[in-house]
């Protein structure tokens, strides 16, 4: 909610300000707007789908099964791919990574879902793709599984 | 027939929940309440961000963000972009937006990646709730190796998308500024 007020308060002032010094300049800043909206419209629709499909299909029961079920390497990369796939707020996320570190899984497990989980937007790639590209949306989250998968381990060993 | 393809992938989720009522409708109500939630949220925070982004594709100088974010901009630059991306701000999607206007204004691709990743990542409030279930050390940890990871995938990107220019691979914003830009390269 904070955020909300914060950009929309920040907004108003932007607004204002281009209002005083150009009408001009704010009208054309408004048909830029809405034009980038209405030609993002479809990737956010989707993206809003897939966010309820992963979060409906992989409930927080779910992955504690996935992850729980396996150990080592196999659940590492697991847990690797579901956070790849999944889109959690931080603050369902981490308290989730931390009963599953309480209840046996490994560092380097915890670490692969929390690294791709924040590096690896899967859910939010149709989107991105839209705006930044193919090119630039599959290099960096393909870096980024890449990475956290390294970052994965030497965790593991380090921790 | 255009709308039809333009939406075709939001149609195709669209199927996918109407097979998962038929089948599963526990599930398929649970990410019915969850797109829900998450529309809300959107439909919030979406149109104030593409008017910023609007009011900022007209009003910032394309010599201001080439000099604070542009390939010249060395760690300077490097660390704007992660001071940035690490305020307390909205979800990542808000970002993609940014991102792209900051490019066509001259940012560097290894500074975005550094902004969109240590936003994704590296979020102070997100940090917070980390440190309190996995531990200052675990935190701290995946802090510093993140950084040096989004570095060397900035290094990586820039190498392989960089030899282009930007309008090579970034999808245009609308036709009429790419037909502005387009004529003012050939005059």
């Amino acid at each position: 909610m904070a955020t909300i007020i914060m950009i929309y308060g920040f907004l108003a002032v932007c607004l204002l300000m281009s209002l005083i010094k150009s009408k001009e300049k704010s009208k054309k800043a408004l048909k830029v707007a809405g034009k980038a909206l209405l030609k993002t419209a479809p990737s956010l629709l989707a993206v809003l789908g897939i966010v309820g499909l992963t979060l409906g299909i992989l409930t927080a029961e779910a992955i504690s099964g996935l992850v729980g079920a396996e150990a080592g390497f196999v659940a590492t990369i697991i847990a690797a791919v579901l956070g790849a796939i999944t889109l959690i707020p931080s603050l369902v996320a981490f308290p989730l990574a931390g009963s599953l570190l309480r209840s046996g899984a490994t560092v380097m497990t915890i670490s692969a879902f929390v690294t791709t989980l924040v590096m690896v937007g899967m859910v939010t790639a149709p989107m991105e793709m839209k705006i930044l590209g193919k090119k630039f949306t599959l290099l960096r989250n393909g870096l980024g599984f890449l990475a956290a998968l390294i970052i994965a381990g030497i965790m593991g060993v380090i921790l | 027939m255009m709308i039809l393809k333009k939406f075709k992938l939001p149609i195709l989720i669209g199927c996918i929940y109407v097979a998962l009522a038929i089948f599963a409708p526990a599930t398929a109500g649970r990410s019915a309440w969850v797109t829900w939630d998450y529309f809300k949220e959107m439909a919030l925070i979406m149109p104030p961000v593409f008017l910023l982004m609007g009011l900022m594709e007209v009003w910032v100088p394309k010599d201001k963000i080439q000099k604070w974010l542009g390939s010249g901009s060395g760690i300077k630059g490097g660390l704007i972009s992660l001071a940035l991306g690490t305020l307390p701000t909205g979800p990542l999607y808000v970002a993609f937006p940014m991102t792209a206007t900051l490019l066509r204004k001259g940012a560097s691709i290894i500074n975005m990646v550094i902004f969109l990743g240590s936003w994704a990542a590296l979020k102070i409030p997100q940090l917070m709730v980390e440190i309190k279930f996995l531990g200052i050390s675990f935190t701290g940890v995946r802090f510093v190796f993140t950084l040096t990871a989004l570095v060397l995938m900035g290094f990586i990107m820039e190498t392989i998308l960089g030899r282009k220019s930007v309008m090579g691979w970034l999808p245009p914003e609308n036709e009429e500024i790419m037909k502005k830009q387009a004529g003012k390269m050939k005059a």
